[in-house]
């Protein structure tokens, strides 16, 4: 794919069409299928595996400016990050912030 | 032309029109909220990832637009870097967005009024269903009166993502300026961000160890399989967890 257009071909089918495909079954399905089926934990399971993965291998293997830090920095980060999600009414915007302060403060002390 | 069939203070179709454009701008103002403020972050962060790894802003914005669902999004630049063929990556998006159908099942009953709302209204309102306005719609639409709730969801949607789309744009193009610390900082965002949402929209004990067994999976995956990592982290540790929690389940049952 080195064409101009190649890119976003994919971008149109394997993302445009892949993920707007389920919102258009959803739309004609309202309903008929139940939510707490078992066919559906296991697709959901599958799914929430698939985006923890992609999120383990960013701070695993990250690129650009935060290669540069030390793995073990990105997982106290991370840990901190979390922990502070947990302990305080699992709110994402203080998990963010304590997770971000934690990577900046430890660069600046190396 | 319809009467309608419940007693309601008396509407004339003139004022239809109107009255979903009232919603509509409502939905868009209340728009303007914390959840869309830490949405908008996730994706600025995304706009660093995505510059890393050479997609280019027409791309990143085209992305952002058509796709918009992060999980997808970030899923499809890992796949696009990789250097995956356009079947197994529209696969791994595919799997990764299959949790959409369910969330858009559930939101249909709310926005949709029998016998009135067309489809082709529903499937352009289904394209804004994502978590953020997810959440919030279905915290919040039960409380408007049913005619006003499409254009409402409509409303905030565009909104969001309209905004969306401008920051990744301008943040796509300041990150190459900004000093290695902050867009270090912005790269982290994306992944604290999802652990803490994902976690936090996990309802079953399933979902929280397909998370774990992701979490473990994903870089031992990613050595050994290089490539189709992702979709065997999500095969592979999905049907994992679900078999362990169900025999669990079952055991307790």
């Amino acid at each position: 794919m080195q064409t101009w257009w190649g890119p976003f071909a994919i971008i149109l089918i394997a993302g445009w069409i892949a993920t707007d495909v389920w919102r258009w079954i959803g739309v004609f399905a309202g309903g008929r299928l139940r939510e707490d089926g078992e066919l559906l934990i296991w697709v959901r399971c599958v799914a929430t595996a698939l985006v923890a993965g992609v999120i383990s291998k960013l701070v695993f293997f990250p690129q650009g400016a935060l290669a540069d830090t030390p793995l073990w920095l990105r997982l106290l980060a991370m840990a901190c990050g979390f922990a502070a999600f947990l302990s305080l009414r699992q709110s994402v915007i203080i998990g963010v912030l304590t997770g971000v302060s934690v990577l900046v403060a430890g660069w600046m002390a190396l | 032309m319809t009467v309608p069939q419940e007693p309601q203070p008396p509407s004339p179709p003139a004022d239809a029109s109107g009255c979903g454009r009232v919603w509509f701008f409502r939905g868009a103002r209340a728009a303007i909220s914390i959840p869309a403020l830490i949405l908008t972050a996730a994706f600025v962060g995304y706009a660093g990832l995505a510059r890393e790894s050479g997609l280019s802003l027409a791309e990143t914005l085209a992305m952002t637009g058509f796709v918009w669902a992060l999980p997808s999004i970030v899923v499809l630049t890992g796949a696009m870097t990789s250097g995956m063929g356009i079947l197994p990556a529209a696969f791994a998006v595919a799997l990764a967005s299959v949790r959409l159908m369910p969330m858009t099942m559930a939101l249909m009953p709310l926005i949709k009024v029998p016998g009135k709302t067309r489809t082709w209204q529903l499937l352009v309102a289904s394209h804004f269903v994502a978590v953020t306005a997810w959440v919030y719609a279905m915290r919040n639409l039960p409380d408007l009166p049913k005619e006003g709730r499409l254009p409402f969801f409509v409303g905030f949607g565009a909104a969001v993502s309209g905004f969306v789309f401008c920051m990744t744009g301008i943040a796509y193009v300041l990150v190459d300026r900004m000093p290695p610390m902050v867009a270090g900082a912005l790269f982290l965002l994306t992944p604290v961000y999802f652990l803490c949402s994902l976690w936090g929209a996990a309802r079953l004990l399933a979902d929280k160890a397909a998370m774990i067994a992701g979490l473990v999976l994903g870089p031992v995956f990613f050595v050994l399989l290089p490539g189709l990592d992702l979709l065997w982290t999500g095969l592979a540790g999905g049907t994992l967890a679900y078999l362990a929690t169900r025999i669990w389940r079952r055991s307790r049952s």
